[in-house]
C-alpha cells in the first residue's frame, strides 16, 4: 500500500475511533447503564453525570500510564542494571557516567544552553511584542516572526546548516555568513564592525548587569525593611548579574584583542564553545515567535489606564514598560521562561542533525541517545535519562504552578 | 494657584468633530464641575486637559502659558480615573511614591508626603498592602492619595465614584467635598453624569451637550435660570416639565395661554411684538401646587403616584409622549385616578422659545 495512503487510513481509522468510542460509551452509560427513566430516573441521571468525566478521561489516562507513567518506572529500574539489562548494578551506571567527560560536556553545554535560550528567546519575544504593537505592518512582521514555530526542529536544522556552510577559499561561499565574513578583509571597517562594536554591545551590557546589581543591592544597602525571601532574592539576582557582568566584561576585551582569521572560510560549527551558540541561534529563532505571541497578548492585557497613569505620573517609555507593563506581566514571562527552559533541556533534533555531539557540542539528550541506540548501553543511557529528567521536573512544576496562578 | 483657559477647543477624531467652540474660564479655588448625558464629551475634554487626548483646535493655558503641546507630566495637573489605574504591582506606598521617585524628590521628603496624605485618608494601616488586598473604597483613596502626594496645580477627576456603591459614593463624595475645603488654592476639575453630585460638589458646573457646552454657571443659577430647555431638563429630578402654549399678553408680566387649555402668569417681561409667540412653558415638579378647576395652568387624571415620605409625585396620564409630573409635600396616595389641577407662582415660571429661554434672549 502507498505510505499516503497508510496515512489517511491511519488518520480515518484514529478519529472515527475516538468518535466511535465516545459515542458509544454514552450510548452505553445512558440507555444501558443508568438509563433515564422507570422509577430512578432522576437518581439514574446523578450516577450517568458522575461517571461520564471518567469516560471522557479514560483514553488520555490510560495512553499516559501506558506511554508516560510505565516508561518512567522501567527507565528507573533499566538505568539501574547492567548493559544488557540482567545483572543488578546499583548506582554503578551513574557512577561510569559521572565519570566520562562527554557527560560533563553536555552537562556544561545543558547549562549553557539553559542560561542563554529561554533570556534570549524571551528577551527577543518581548521586544518583538512591543515594537510590532503600534504600527500597521505589526502583524506582517509578527507573522514572519512567528513562522518558524512552524518548521520542524530537524527543518531549521538543514536550513541554518546551509547559513553555515563553507567552500574553499577560491570557491564561492553558499553559506550566509561565510558570505557576509569573506567581504571583511581586515581593514578599518572590519576591526569596527567585527571588533569595536561587539565590544562595545557587550560592554554596554556589563554596564547594564552593573546597573541592575546596584539597583539590586540599593534598597539593602539603605537598610529598607523587607522579607527574608525578597532579601534571598536580592543576593541570588546580585550574584547572577556580577557574573554575567564579569564573563561579557571579559568578552569585550577579548573581541578588542582578537586576532581575527580574515580572508579564511570558517566551518563555524566545528569551533569549540563557540559552535554552541551557533545551535542556540536555531532554537532561539524557532522560540522567539512563541515568546512574541504570548508575550504580545498579555501586554494588551495591561489595562490602559495604568499607562495613562504612569505618563501622568511622569514616566518615560523605558519606564512605562519596565516599571509598570512588564511587572504586571511578569507572570506571563515566567510561564513564557519556563517553557522554553523545558524545551532546551529536552534539546535533542538540532544537535542530532547539525553536529552530533562533536566538538565539544555533546548536549544531554543526544548523549543519551548515543548511549541506548548507539552503544546500546541501556544502563548508562537510561541513567542520562533519569538525569534530564531530573532536572526538567522541578522546572516543570514551577511552569505548572505559573501557568495555574496566571489562569486565575 | 491655577487659573486655566480654554478658548475655542476642539477635538476631532478624523472627520468626526465630538467637541468645538469649547470656551472655559476656570478660577485658580474652583471646583468644577462637567456634567453630561454619556458619550457627550466629558471625558474627552477632561483628558484633553490632561494631556492624554491631543488637542485638534484651539488653545488651552494654564496661568496664561499655551498647554496645547507640553506634555502631561510638565502640566501640574494630577487625574483620578474611574477605574482608579492603581500600579497592581506596587504597594499603596510605592503607588503613591511613584511619580515623586521619577522625579527623584528626596527620600525623606517622599515618606513625609506619603505619611501625611495616607493620615488624612486614613490608610495609614494599608500602606504596605497591594491593591487587589483593598476594598473599592480604599482603592478609590489610594488613588485620590496618589495625586495628592504630587501637591499639583490642578485636580482632575473623572467619574471617580461610579464604581462604588450607594452609601458609599455618598460617604466618598462628603470627604472630596472636605478635601476640596482643606485645600482651598487647588483648582478641581470634576466629570461625572450624577447631578446630585455636579449640585452639590459644584463651585460651577459646565453642562455639556452635543459637542458643545450648554451653560456654564453655579448650580443655583444652573436649577434657577437655565438657559434652554436642555439644561432645564437636566438639572433636576424629575426633570422640568414642558409645556407648549403661546404668548397672549405682553409687559412687565406675561400671560401664556396653554395648549391644555389652561392659562398662567409669569414674572419674566416681554415687548408687544412677542404677542403670539409660540414658547414653550417649563415649570419644574416641586413648584406645582393644587388650584381650584379652571383657574390653574395644567389639568389632568393623575396615573401614578409614588409617596417618597416627606414627598409624593403625581404622574399624570400622558398626553402625546409628554408627561406632566408633581411633587407635593406629604402623602397623598388618594389622587389616584383623581383628576387635578395645578397652578405655579408666577416668579417660578421659566419661558422657552426655540429652546432657548427668554431670559437670556438679549445678553
Ligand atoms: N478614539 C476615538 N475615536 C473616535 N471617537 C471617539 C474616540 N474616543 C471617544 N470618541 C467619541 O467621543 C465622544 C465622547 O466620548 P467621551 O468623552 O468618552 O464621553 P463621556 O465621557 O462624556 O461619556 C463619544 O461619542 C465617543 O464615541
Ligand atoms: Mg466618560
Amino acid at each position: 500500500m502507498h505510505p499516503a495512503i497508510q496515512a489517511i487510513l491511519t488518520i480515518v481509522i484514529g478519529v472515527g475511533g475516538c468518535i466511535g468510542y465516545f459515542w458509544a460509551s454514552n450510548l452505553f452509560l445512558d440507555k444501558v447503564l443508568f438509563p433515564a427513566r422507570g422509577p430512578e430516573a432522576g437518581r439514574n441521571i446523578g450516577r450517568a453525570n458522575m461517571i461520564r468525566p471518567w469516560l471522557f478521561l479514560a483514553p488520555a489516562m490510560i495512553a499516559l500510564g501506558l506511554y508516560l507513567a510505565y516508561p518512567v518506572f522501567a527507565t528507573l529500574k533499566l538505568s539501574l542494571f547492567s548493559k544488557g539489562g540482567d545483572t543488578f548494578v546499583g548506582f554503578g551506571n551513574y557512577a561510569a557516567m559521572m565519570g566520562e567527560a562527554k557527560f560533563w560536556e553536555s552537562m556544561r553545554s545543558n547549562a549553557l544552553w539553559l542560561v542563554v535560550v529561554p533570556a534570549a528567546a524571551t528577551a527577543f519575544g518581548l521586544l518583538a511584542a512591543q515594537l510590532t504593537d503600534r504600527i500597521w505592518w505589526g502583524n506582517i512582521a509578527k507573522s514572519l516572526i512567528f513562522m518558524p514555530m512552524a518548521i520542524s526542529f530537524v527543518g531549521a536544522s538543514v536550513i541554518w546548516k546551509l547559513i553555515y556552510d563553507a567552500r574553499a577559499a577560491d570557491q564561492a561561499q553558499i553559506g550566509l555568513l561565510n558570505t557576509i565574513w569573506m567581504k571583511f578583509e581586515g581593514g578599518i571597517g572590519s576591526v569596527l564592525i567585527l571588533q569595536i562594536l561587539p565590544a562595545i554591545m557587550l560592554g554596554v551590557f556589563a554596564a547594564l548587569m552593573v546597573w541592575l546589581l546596584w539597583s539590586l543591592i540599593a534598597p539593602m544597602a539603605r537598610g529598607m525593611r523587607e522579607g527574608i525571601w525578597t532579601r534571598l532574592g536580592r543576593i541570588l539576582g546580585a550574584a547572577i548579574t556580577l557574573g554575567l557582568a564579569l564573563v561579557t566584561a571579559g568578552w569585550a576585551i577579548g573581541a578588542m584583542t582578537a586576532d581575527l582569521p580574515y580572508g579564511t572560510p570558517q566551518t563555524w560549527l566545528t569551533i569549540p564553545f563557540w559552535n554552541n551558540f551557533f545551535l542556540m541561534a536555531v532554537l532561539i529563532w524557532i522560540q522567539t515567535g512563541f515568546a512574541m505571541v504570548i508575550l504580545s497578548a498579555a501586554l494588551r492585557g495591561v489595562p490602559e489606564d495604568t499607562i495613562e497613569a504612569a505618563i501622568l505620573d511622569g514616566a518615560n517609555a523605558f519606564q512605562i514598560f519596565f516599571k509598570i507593563k512588564v511587572p504586571q506581566i511578569m507572570g506571563t514571562i515566567v510561564v513564557v521562561w519556563t517553557t522554553i527552559t523545558i524545551v532546551v533541556l529536552k534539546v535533542f533534533d538540532i544537535v542530532r542533525a547539525m553536529t552530533n555531539g562533536q566538538w565539544g557540542s555533546q548536549v544531554l539528550a543526544n548523549y543519551m541517545y548515543d548511549k541506548l541506540f548507539t552503544a546500546q548501553d541501556w544502563g548508562v543511557g537510561s541513567a542520562a535519562a533519569m538525569v534530564i529528567m531530573l532536572l526538567v521536573t522541578p522546572i516543570l512544576v514551577w511552569n505548572v504552578y505559573s501557568a495555574r496562578k496566571e489562569m486565575r | 494657584m491655577a487659573n486655566l483657559k480654554l478658548v475655542g477647543v476642539e477635538k476631532a477624531y478624523g472627520e468626526v468633530k465630538v467637541l468645538k467652540d469649547i470656551d472655559l474660564d476656570i478660577k485658580s479655588g474652583e471646583l468644577i464641575v462637567f456634567v453630561g448625558p454619556s458619550g457627550c464629551g466629558k471625558s474627552t475634554l477632561l483628558r484633553m486637559i490632561a494631556g492624554l487626548e491631543r488637542i485638534t483646535g484651539g488653545d488651552f493655558t494654564i496661568d496664561d502659558v499655551r498647554m496645547n503641546e507640553v506634555p502631561p507630566s510638565e502640566r501640574g495637573i494630577a487625574m483620578v480615573f474611574q477605574s482608579y489605574a492603581l500600579y497592581p504591582h506596587m504597594t499603596v506606598r510605592d503607588n503613591m511614591a511613584f511619580a515623586l521617585k521619577l522625579a527623584k524628590t528626596p527620600q525623606s521628603e517622599i515618606d513625609a508626603a506619603i505619611d501625611k496624605a495616607a493620615r488624612v485618608l486614613q490608610l495609614t494601616p494599608y500602606l504596605d498592602r497591594l491593591p487587589k488586598a483593598l476594598s473599592g473604597g480604599q482603592r478609590q483613596r489610594v488613588a485620590i492619595g496618589r495625586a495628592i502626594v504630587r501637591n499639583p496645580k490642578v485636580y482632575l477627576f473623572d467619574e471617580p465614584l461610579s464604581n462604588l456603591d450607594a452609601a458609599l459614593r455618598v460617604a466618598t463624595r462628603i470627604e472630596i467635598a472636605q478635601l476640596k475645603e482643606a485645600m482651598p488654592d487647588s483648582t478641581m476639575i470634576y466629570v461625572t453624569h450624577d447631578q446630585v453630585e455636579a449640585m452639590t460638589l459644584a463651585s460651577r458646573i459646565v453642562v455639556l451637550a452635543g459637542g458643545g457646552i450648554a451653560q456654564v454657571g453655579t448650580p443655583l443659577e444652573l436649577y434657577e435660570r437655565p438657559e434652554n430647555e436642555f439644561v432645564a431638563q437636566f438639572i433636576g429630578s424629575p426633570s422640568m416639565n414642558l409645556l407648549s402654549g403661546e404668548i397672549v399678553e405682553t409687559g412687565a408680566r406675561t400671560r401664556i395661554r396653554l395648549e391644555g387649555g389652561g392659562e398662567a402668569w409669569s414674572t419674566i417681561a416681554t415687548e408687544a411684538r412677542d404677542k403670539g409667540l409660540k414658547v414653550n412653558l417649563g415649570v419644574r415638579p416641586e413648584d406645582l401646587v393644587p388650584a381650584s378647576e379652571g383657574t390653574g395652568l395644567y389639568t389632568g387624571e393623575v396615573e401614578i403616584t409614588e409617596a417618597l415620605g416627606e414627598v409624593t409625585l403625581l404622574y399624570f396620564k400622558k398626553d402625546g409622549d409628554r408627561q406632566v409630573v408633581a411633587k407635593l409635600p406629604g402623602i397623598h396616595r388618594e389622587l389616584r385616578h383623581a383628576s387635578v389641577t395645578l397652578t405655579a407662582d408666577p416668579a417660578k415660571i421659566h419661558l422657552f422659545s426655540n429652546g432657548r429661554s427668554l431670559l437670556y434672549r438679549d445678553g
